[in-house]
């Protein structure tokens, strides 16, 4: 272990200025500010209004090379953090932990599987570069569950819509739209974004295709 | 209506000052709540007649009796607590010949969707209250028998570290069971900031969930290495004494040819150095659809012998109550949950 330090112990916070508060969906914003740190795509950062709220963790949206760091995140009525979140305007102070987490980007040919915001380090790993050998499943209920559509555009895309019908999309869960291919392919990277309850049913659909658990990571939302 | 049980002394505090009711009120309802067996609020009859009105117009009593019960031949039992929101919980109490251990659960489901587990197979539901924590101890038929109590069934503790920090504060007060923090450990998968927390202001018992040394390894079987990865979780745990007052312990699920190798014994001694701690070895209880297979007890008992050799105190977890699924890794409320929508 020794050279390494741990980044998490303390949770050290940082200000950083909110440039922009942007709602995309009925409960979805968009923050962004400037970043205080590098970091790699798919990694988490704490994230809070003050210090009498206990940071949350989010994934980091934006790209390495952007300029802002973008967290993508939906109001939880019975929570503390994220309605004081979503009343933030451009110029309000929030407080940022340095960036960590393993759950990375690979050049390796993959599919990604989100459900939700859960698109959010898919989205970061597909601005930094690693989306070419990609193919992007996302699972949502409405149409303006898609987040980050038109940037994700093209064959590699696939959306699945359980609430409503949308033109170009499957119609239904995600894991209905997995449970109803062939194959998938064994050698490839499998990487999973969303709840608890999304992450295990879809890895064990893929584990009952052949996928072996070492091909399999996972991000759950907490 | 709100309940009383599971409220610690402050609480009671601000609730007696709010009702106009003497400061010393407070002590005396937790004496209630926490030392006797009363089934109201009219039960507490050292409180005046107008101190117990004015309670029963705002709060109730809050404790719950188990709605089931299973018994498995080893003499485990698994009671079925019903929880707010229509959700349910399991608690399993293990007796054994020097004492009663009762294990239970600060979640309803688990959102760490470890691989090897049942619990984590049905999502989360919700957080359980301070008193939803206690009552499965309060309530429990052989309450009177307890010992040990352990933060290991459904849920990971300290992703509910507010409630489960208020239940520990009623168990170990003396105000409230005033049991020794050394009859109590909490079991983590390892969220840091939340275990620092704990280690800062609890004397109870530390369990972690290691499960292999390796971080790739670790990765495939609990996706929280993503974010907190063993290193994070071992580096703040070697900034701790665990000396004479309180210890550390790493549980150890086997798995057939994953984690039960000779590299896995050189690697845990590795990455244990400098920590007074002990391991315990569990068997694996197989899940549906799992793609795991359980060590067999022969494999096990050489790891354990390894291990020891290595100079680390290791024990084989006897397993208790699988044929009622109450053993380590079993506990599942799944059955009963009412479907919601889902969000993909």
């Amino acid at each position: 272990m020794g050279g390494k330090r741990s980044k998490v112990a303390g949770m050290q916070q940082q200000a950083a200025r909110v440039q922009s508060n942007i709602k995309i969906a009925p409960d979805v914003f968009i923050i962004s500010f400037r970043r205080p740190y590098d970091f790699k795509a798919g990694q988490v950062i704490g994230l809070t209004t003050s210090g009498k709220i206990e940071p949350r963790l989010y994934s980091i949206a934006s790209g390495e090379q952007d300029e802002v760091i973008e967290i993508l995140y939906n109001i939880k009525s019975d929570g503390l953090l994220t309605p004081q979140l979503a009343s933030l305007t451009a110029g309000s102070t929030i407080y940022v932990t340095e960036p960590f987490g393993e759950f990375l980007g690979t050049l390796e040919p993959s599919f990604c599987l989100a459900s939700g915001t859960g698109i959010a380090p898919f989205r970061s790993m597909f601005r930094s570069g690693y989306g070419e050998k990609t193919t992007l499943i996302h699972g949502g209920r409405f149409r303006e569950s898609f987040y980050f559509q038109d940037e994700f555009a093209g064959p590699g895309y696939i959306r699945c819509i359980s609430g409503e019908k949308l033109d170009g999309a499957f119609q239904g869960r995600l894991t209905l739209y997995l449970n109803q291919l062939d194959k998938l392919p064994p050698d490839y990277k499998y990487y999973i974004c969303g709840s608890a309850e999304m992450v295990v049913d879809v890895r064990d659909i893929l584990i009952k295709k052949g996928i072996a658990f070492n091909q399999i990571m996972a991000e759950i939302y907490f | 209506m709100e309940n009383l049980f599971g409220k610690t002394l402050e609480e009671l505090k601000t609730v007696v000052n709010e009702l106009g009711l003497p400061a010393y009120t407070a002590k005396q309802i937790a004496d209630w709540l926490y030392k006797k067996h009363i089934s109201s609020i009219d039960d507490m009859t050292n409180l005046s007649k107008d101190a117990r009105e004015k309670l029963n117009t705002s709060y109730q009593l809050g404790l719950t009796p188990h709605s089931k019960v299973q018994a498995s031949v080893d003499g485990t039992r698994k009671y079925l607590y019903p929880t707010t929101n229509n959700n349910f919980i399991e608690t399993a109490y293990i007796p054994e010949e020097s004492r009663a251990t009762l294990c239970v659960s600060s979640q309803v489901g688990c959102k760490m969707g470890c691989l090897f587990c049942m619990t984590g197979k049905q999502g989360f539901q919700a957080n359980l209250s301070t008193g939803e924590i206690v009552n499965q101890i309060k309530s429990l038929p052989e309450f009177d028998k307890l010992t040990n109590i352990v933060y290991m069934g459904m849920g990971e503790p300290f992703d509910n570290l507010r409630q489960v920090m208020n239940s520990l504060d009623i168990l170990t007060s003396n105000w409230g069971f005033a049991m020794s923090p050394k009859r109590i450990t909490v079991s983590t998968i390892g969220i840091v900031p939340a275990m620092k927390e704990f280690l800062e202001n609890s004397e109870c018992h530390l369990a972690v969930s290691l499960h292999t040394p390796f971080d790739s390894e670790r990765r495939e079987l609990m996706p929280i290495q993503n974010v907190y990865s063993l290193f994070d979780v071992l580096s703040e745990i070697k900034s701790w004494d665990f000396g004479r007052q309180r210890r550390i312990s790493f549980e150890y699920i086997m798995f057939k040819g994953f984690n039960d190798s000779n590299k896995h014994v050189k690697e845990m001694a590795r990455v244990l150095d400098g920590i007074k701690c002990r391991v315990n070895l569990i068997k694996f209880h197989p899940i549906p659809g799992t793609p795991l297979l359980g060590s067999d007890e022969e494999t096990m008992e050489s790891f354990k012998n390894a291990l020891s050799a290595k100079g680390i105190t290791t024990t084989v977890r006897r397993s208790r109550g699988e044929d009622i699924y109450a053993a380590c890794g079993l506990l599942s409320t799944k059955e009963l949950i009412k479907k919601d929508d889902k969000d993909y």
